[in-house]
């Protein structure tokens, strides 16, 4: 549980850079350059301690390390400095180089056409009841329970009883299984708004627009989640 | 007896005067010169659209035709400013549209413009011709169908790296067939697929038509039939660059690109395949801008690859080199500094680089000092946080004190890599022109700011993450914030009570602390996440989301000086 008092605490180590665990936490989340996930990480100053020196191998990459390696330069946010639309085009390449070499597991019940580029990056979130926008990298998740991780960081961080601060996510995911306050819902290209969750995730990626955290009590109108299912996967 | 000139003869005097910079100097000789430049300027420009008020621009300049305006902060393009911050473009449109309906070209940058404020823009201004938005948001194709449709006269369309709503390509049919006075039309950032018969007929009737610039879902296979109906051009961003062409069409394009004599300016290339380079040659000539963001092919893009741009691009002004995907992830990689060695060996007019790059030397920046002086812009990117010269670990300091002291023209710079305040003394004392300076994960001290702030004469916009000082250098040199556009600091060691202080003691300053999660309770010592300071004679503005403080909005200070003006 993060107190103010923690935080503050955290702060204060910041030039000795000995907050890795706390920072590894957060930059746990940040999987792709741009560290779409990594908004509200408080202002950690990143010393060269946490950076390996130039010329040794870099640790093997894991989104999910528990905290103890650093940050690797491009699991700091906004940085490396190149704007999003580049970021974009980056890492929808690198999806089409790793699908070419094979390395992607094309599941069997998938249409045929989720093999065509992945043209998606960073797409807007909204809740009810936060005015505040934010953007999140779908390329930076590879699934439904990934990407609710993120968002639940997002806009629940700081509540108590979320997450830990060592990036063990044991607690049960509220988003997806509806048994929580509010739902995850996306709006498709073709403008409908659904719950998320129902199709397979590539094909959710390459149809998604963008999402909205939305109470529960508020989605009656969307298709509920075990009925028409079936109807909106044979599109 | 009046000693003035008629205001017609200062009129004249005055239309020779182009610059803002020089129009601003004119408007503060005297009154009379002040009214007759006023009445006379044609194109303003607001690099900060907090600085002052639409309707006080809209009133000053009873003759304005062009409006330029600049919103949010540059590190904004590297998501470190939140969503919601601000740069509204919709009371400028407003203001404007009531009382300047005469205006013809409007220019956004980093601003929210909405679907409602092109829809305004195309419904209020009889002749307008140009509309430039750059890394803009909040407005999808619809409002750009609507300008295409509305606007009769329509000369300049372009949409650089801003985030649309994309909702299909239909919007480039909206052009009229009447219309044929395109000059230029920039949908590069866009995604989905516009019609190819919409897009030949349009070039076909656009015989003023410079600069094209395609999306990615242009496919190389069709790109010889639009090039074939503008051969005129003279800036092109291809689209994708990816296509199996057989030797038929290789042929049929080769001839097409040839056919470009005017062409100066190269861009787009999507996922260029390396066996297409060659394709390009005839062009290389007469570039002066080579842009290469998207060409992120490792093969391509390494020394050797700039070695070529070297030798075949005598011409080239601009140069712009992103790092590929595997460039951020990997320590092997064959671009390295070497090949900005070369290019500013090869490149005589070389003014202005991007660099991106794992690794860099002294000696490299030393040798690229000495072969272009002429530098105005000089953006290196050393990917590697803290990185030091890779071959003799010192900082690089001297690399870029050799950058400062010998091109003396330089306007722009961006440093990076391991660096100590020596390299920002160096900065502060020879950087005399400089006027925007970007700095990440660098310095020791206090002393760093306090170099720049005092020893850059002509410095307006700084901007700054991840360094290890605060208060002190700030505090003492709070006057020079008036002189300057705007400062940027995220994650520095600057403590709210910094921040409460110099608002007070600087009224004409808007002072900006953005924090996502801003604790309950502040203490002075607390350190800020980013802020954001800037002059205006604006006063405190009226639209701060939440996570926006300023003094204005703080109880615990005493004075409300928030009004409504």
């Amino acid at each position: 549980m993060i107190s103010e008092l923690e935080m503050g605490k955290a702060e204060s180590e910041l030039e000795l850079g000995l907050g890795l665990s706390l920072g590894g936490g957060t930059a746990a989340k940040i999987g792709k350059p741009g560290g779409g996930g990594a908004w509200g990480e408080r202002g950690r100053l990143l010393t060269a301690k946490d950076f390996p020196s130039v010329g040794s191998k870099r640790a093997a990459d894991s989104a999910s390390h528990a905290g103890a390696s650093p940050p690797r330069s491009s699991q700091v946010v906004g940085w490396p400095p190149i704007g999003s639309h580049r970021m974009n085009s980056l890492a929808a390449k690198s999806a089409r180089e790793e699908e070419e070499a094979g390395k992607k597991k094309v599941k069997d019940d998938e249409p045929k056409d989720v093999n065509k580029k992945v043209q998606v990056g960073f797409i807007k979130v909204n809740m009810d009841g936060v005015a505040i926008g934010r953007k999140v990298d779908l390329n930076a998740h590879s699934s439904y329970e990934n990407l609710a991780q993120t968002l639940e960081d997002m806009f629940f961080r700081g509540n108590p009883g979320t997450i830990g601060l060592t990036g063990q996510f044991t607690k049960p995911l509220r988003l997806l299984d509806g048994s929580s306050e509010f739902v995850l819902t996306y709006e498709d290209k073709e403008g409908d708004w659904m719950l998320v969750g129902d199709v397979p995730w590539r094909m959710f990626i390459t149809s998604v627009k963008r999402l909205r955290v939305m109470k529960t009590s508020e989605a009656n109108g969307l298709a509920a989640r075990h009925q028409e299912s079936n109807e909106r996967q044979r599109k | 007896m009046d000693r003035r000139f008629p205001f017609k003869v200062l009129e004249h005097i005055f239309s020779f005067v182009d610059s803002n910079e020089d129009r601003n100097s004119v408007s503060l000789v005297c009154k009379s010169w002040f009214e007759t430049e006023r009445r006379t300027r044609k194109r303003v420009f607001v690099g900060n659209c907090y600085a002052v008020s639409p309707l006080k621009v809209a009133r000053r300049f009873p003759k304005m035709r062009s409006l330029t305006l600049k919103g949010k902060p540059h590190f904004a393009d590297y998501n470190l400013v939140p969503d919601g911050w601000g740069g509204y473009a919709w009371p400028w449109i407003e203001a404007m549209a009531a009382r300047r309906p005469f205006l013809e070209e409007i220019r956004l940058k980093r601003m929210v413009v909405t679907d409602e404020c092109l829809e305004k823009i195309a419904a209020s201004f009889r002749d307008f011709k140009t509309l430039v938005l750059t890394s803009c948001e909040g407005f999808s194709t619809d409002g750009i169908a609507a300008i295409a449709s509305t606007c009769r006269k329509l000369r300049d369309l372009e949409l650089r790296e801003c985030i649309v709503d994309d909702l299909g390509g239909d919007w480039l049919s909206y052009f009229p067939e009447t219309s044929t006075s395109l000059v230029s039309i920039d949908f590069s950032c866009l995604d989905s697929e516009v019609k190819l018969s919409d897009l030949e007929r349009l070039l076909s009737r656009s015989p003023n038509l410079k600069s094209l610039k395609l999306n990615r879902s242009v496919t190389l296979d069709v790109l010889e039939s639009l090039l074939r109906r503008a051969p005129q051009l003279v800036e092109l961003g291809t689209g994708s660059f990816s296509d199996e062409l057989d030797p038929e069409e290789i042929a049929k394009l080769t001839k097409a690109l040839s056919e470009l004599k005017q062409l100066k300016s190269l861009s787009g290339l999507w996922d260029l395949l390396p066996e297409y380079i060659p394709l390009l040659y005839s062009l290389c000539p007469r570039l002066t801008s080579l842009n290469l963001s998207y060409a992120t092919v490792m093969d391509l893009i390494e020394d050797k690859g700039l070695k070529t741009v070297a030798l075949c691009c005598k011409e080239l002004r601009e140069l712009r080199v992103f790092p590929s995907g595997a460039d951020l992830d990997e320590t092997d990689v064959t671009l390295t500094e070497q090949g900005l060695v070369s290019v500013s060996e090869g490149c005589p007019k070389l003014e202005s680089v991007l660099y991106f790059c794992v690794q860099f030397t002294n000696a490299a920046l030393v040798s690229i000092a000495k072969n272009r002086p002429n530098f105005r812009c000089f953006r290196l990117c050393v990917m590697e946080p803290f990185a030091p010269d890779y071959r003799t670990q010192q900082p690089l300091d001297e690399g870029f004190k050799a950058i400062v002291e010998r091109c003396k023209d330089l306007r722009r710079l961006s440093v990076s890599g391991l660096l100590t305040d020596k390299a920002f003394e160096y900065i502060g004392v020879h950087a005399k022109k400089l006027r925007m300076l970007s700095i990440a994960f660098a310095g020791d001290s206090d002393l760093m700011l306090h170099h720049l702030l005092s020893g850059c004469q002509s410095l307006k916009k700084l901007e700054i993450r991840d360094c290890p000082f605060g208060d002190t250098a700030l505090l003492e040199n709070a006057a020079k914030l008036e002189t300057m556009r705007s400062l940027w600091m995220s994650s520095c060691f600057v403590s709210f009570g910094a921040c409460k202080q110099l608002s007070q003691k600087m009224p004409r300053l808007n002072v900006e602390v953005i924090d996502e999660h801003p604790p309950k309770t502040r203490p002075d010592s607390s350190p800020v996440e980013r802020i954001y300071i800037y002059r205006t004679v604006a006063g405190p503005r009226l639209d701060t989301p939440e996570f926006v403080w300023t003094i204005h909005k703080s109880p615990e200070v005493g004075v409300s000086r928030l009004s409504i003006r």
